[in-house]
C-alpha cells in the first residue's frame, strides 16, 4: 500500500519536478507572443488549439469589423485599450506593421470590433498565465 | 453581422478561454464553459429587454 508521501511523489511532486527543468517562463512568453503556444510547448495540444482558435478568431473578427487598433494613448481609456491590445503579442505587432484595423471608429460595428481586439488581448494574457501555472505545477 | 451574432461570438470565444483556464479537469472545463456562455448570452438578452422596456 502506498504511503501518503509516496502518493505525493507519484502525483504532484513527480510531474512538478519534471516540469521545473529549463526556463520556467518560456510558456508564459511563448503564450503571450503567439496565442496557444504556451500550451503547445507543454504538449497540451487540445487546449492550445482551442485557445489559439478562440483568441485568433476574436482578434480577426475585431479587425474584420474595422475595429480600432490602439497606437498611442491620449487619455486613461486609451491607455487601458492599448494595454489590452498589447496582450495579443505578435498579433498586435503584425497588425500595426501591416496597418490593419482602423485609426478612427467610423461605423457602428467598429466599436464592437475595438472591444473584440482588446478582449482578445486580455484573454491571451489569461491563457499565457494558465500556461505558466501548468509549467510550474500550480495547475494540473 | 448582426449585433446579436457579435454577442454570441463574443460569448463563445470568451467562454472557451474561461473554461480552459479556470478549471482543471476536461469535464469541469466544459461545464464551466457552458455556464459562462449561458450567463453571457442570458445577461445580454435580459439587459436588451430591459433597455427596450425603459426606452418605450
Amino acid at each position: 500500500m502506498a504511503t501518503p508521501d509516496s502518493k505525493i511523489a507519484a502525483t504532484g511532486q513527480g510531474s512538478q519536478s519534471g516540469s521545473q527543468t529549463g526556463f520556467v517562463y518560456l510558456p508564459l512568453l511563448a503564450g503571450w507572443l503567439v496565442p496557444g503556444a504556451g500550451h503547445f510547448l507543454l504538449r497540451k495540444w487540445g487546449r492550445g488549439a482551442l485557445l489559439s482558435a478562440s483568441i485568433l478568431g476574436m482578434f480577426v473578427l475585431g479587425l474584420a469589423m474595422q475595429g480600432k487598433v490602439y497606437s498611442n494613448a491620449h487619455d486613461i481609456l486609451d491607455i487601458l485599450g492599448l494595454a489590452g491590445d498589447l496582450g495579443s503579442g505578435l498579433l498586435y505587432i503584425v497588425s500595426r506593421v501591416l496597418g490593419l484595423g482602423a485609426d478612427q471608429v467610423q461605423v457602428t460595428t467598429a466599436d464592437y470590433g475595438t472591444r473584440f481586439i482588446v478582449v482578445a488581448g486580455l484573454l491571451n494574457v489569461i491563457a499565457a498565465v494558465d500556461a505558466h501555472n501548468l509549467r510550474t505545477g500550480r495547475k494540473a | 453581422m448582426t449585433h446579436f451574432t457579435a454577442v454570441l461570438l463574443f460569448a463563445l470565444f470568451a467562454s472557451i478561454v474561461f473554461g480552459i483556464t479556470q478549471r482543471e479537469t476536461p469535464r469541469r472545463m466544459i461545464r464551466y464553459g457552458i455556464y459562462c456562455f449561458v450567463l453571457f448570452s442570458g445577461a445580454a438578452i435580459a439587459l436588451s429587454w430591459l433597455m427596450f422596456l425603459i426606452a418605450r
